[in-house]
């Protein structure tokens, strides 16, 4: 029976490389990067799009991986956790200041959270409390250490910003 | 993965589409997934054939032309949100869209997946209802509209039959300086709203309401429009007590009770957002006439 699953190929672009892979119709986006490309680092908390662990980029914006199609995802640049820190493995801004700040904790949640805030601070490095308060309504985090991870996020709004004025 | 097998279909175009929804047994629309296949996923819904209009780029995009706004069904929940053109003509999408779920949901949802899907405390379908829009569904046969009026048939019940696709909403821009104010009470900030409330105020020359509109959403099954509401207060003068009485009114009426919500918690939100919502859709509209 599972031969007959409807499957089809798909080519796409994750964290700058090329993949092309096999994929079941049905297979989400996060599944996919997880079990089909062995990039575990995208989790899947409810998979019902309410917890935001899943969040990855696609062509640079945050979405639910769980909501997505691995076959939608056809043609697309995605960036998962493991596509933030440089190719020399210098962490970006963010993930420095989370280790700075103590913003991962537990560290489930903590990939959609940096995937999340990446775009955000991309979009908005002038961003306050109450806006990235905001930006992270859509990502729960069961240790419920927001305070950290905000901080985080400021300190690093501040980082991009001040190198963006270097 | 989490949803039973189903045969996905990429739509090339319009006619595309149609063909599939016209052929194909036990189909679903994909547009930004956002709810189905949130329920997909849940297993609440069950198809054979998942016709994806994602590549339909000519069912996408924001047309104003005179006095009109046209959006089609593929424009994401975002590109509303940020539109500066859309904000200046019809500034409480802007306001009402901030509360539709969260960033990267907004990302991806769209404004006729939420029509479509017509849940009871989305705000798209509020917005329709209040702004009296249009909606145009296409089939293989052609197309037709249906006002927003009549567009429910019940809970998560649109006016939509098999083989149909929601291509378009439309509506009439309110006049120049009109007040506007939408808000919610939600657990958290995107989460579906316990109640939420839209208003519209226009004002005459003699600084009476010349024109109301109020809906209510996440309070019954679908969108409501508050007609009753809106009678009273038009040809009257904004004032305190006409605010108080039209959020009495509103909150006379039988609303939804939950597994979280009362009938009457639901009434006393209601009554005491349709009275803010009022006050400051009319200072807005004070404020720009004296501006």
């Amino acid at each position: 029976m599972p031969d007959a699953l409807p499957r089809r190929r798909i080519t796409l672009t994750v964290n700058g490389k090329e993949h092309s892979a096999e994929t079941e119709d049905r297979y989400s986006l996060a599944d996919f990067l997880r079990h089909g490309l062995g990039l575990t680092g995208t989790h899947l908390g409810c998979e019902h799009g309410v917890c935001g662990a899943c969040t990855v980029l696609v062509n640079g914006e945050a979405v639910r991986g769980c909501l997505m199609l691995a076959v939608q995802a056809e043609g697309c640049r995605v960036t998962t956790i493991e596509g933030l820190a440089d190719d020399d493995g210098a962490l970006s801004p963010l993930q420095q200041a989370f280790m700075d700040n103590h913003g991962l904790q537990c560290g489930f949640c903590t990939p959609g959270i940096l995937t999340t805030l990446t775009a955000y601070l991309r979009d908005h490095p002038n961003a306050d409390e109450p806006e990235i308060r905001e930006a992270l309504s859509g990502n729960i985090c069961r240790c419920t250490g927001y305070d950290t991870i905000v901080r985080a996020a400021l300190a690093a709004a501040r980082t991009i910003r001040e190198g963006a004025k270097a | 993965m989490k949803p039973a097998p189903f045969t996905y279909h990429r739509a090339g175009s319009l006619a595309e589409a149609a063909e599939m929804a016209a052929t194909l047994d036990n189909a679903r629309l994909l547009s930004g997934g956002q709810s189905l296949m949130a329920m997909m996923n849940l297993r609440y819904v069950a198809v054979d054939h998942l016709i994806d209009l994602n590549p339909v780029a000519e069912i996408a995009g924001i047309a104003i032309d005179g006095g009109r706004v046209t959006l089609g069904a593929m424009t994401r929940q975002r590109a509303v949100l940020e539109s500066d053109a859309l904000a200046a003509c019809c500034p409480i999408l802007r306001e009402a869209l901030g509360f539709v779920g969260h960033v990267q949901t907004r990302n991806r949802g769209t404004v006729g997946g939420s029509l479509a899907h017509l849940d009871p405390a989305a705000e798209l379908p509020g917005m329709a209802a209040l702004l009296d829009a249009e909606i145009t569904l296409t089939s293989r046969g052609g197309a037709r509209t249906v006002a927003m009026a009549d567009y429910p048939q019940g809970y998560m019940t649109p006016d939509i039959v098999d083989g149909e696709i929601l291509t378009s909403v439309a509506f009439d821009l309110w006049p120049e300086g009109h007040g506007w104010d939408f808000r919610e009470f939600a657990q958290r900030h995107g989460d579906f709203a316990m109640a939420g409330v839209g208003s519209l105020i226009a004002l005459d020359a003699d600084g009476r309401i010349g024109r109301a509109a109020v809906i209510l959403i996440g309070v019954g099954d679908g969108p409501l429009r508050l007609r009753d509401v809106e009678d009273i207060l038009t040809d009257e003068a904004p004032s305190g007590a006409l605010f108080a009485a039209a959020a009495a009114m509103a909150a006379a009426r039988p609303m939804s009770a939950d597994a979280l919500v009362t009938e009457a918690y639901r009434q006393h939100l209601s009554r005491v957002l349709v009275r803010r919502s009022l006050t400051r859709a009319c200072a807005r509209a004070t404020e720009a006439a004296h501006a």
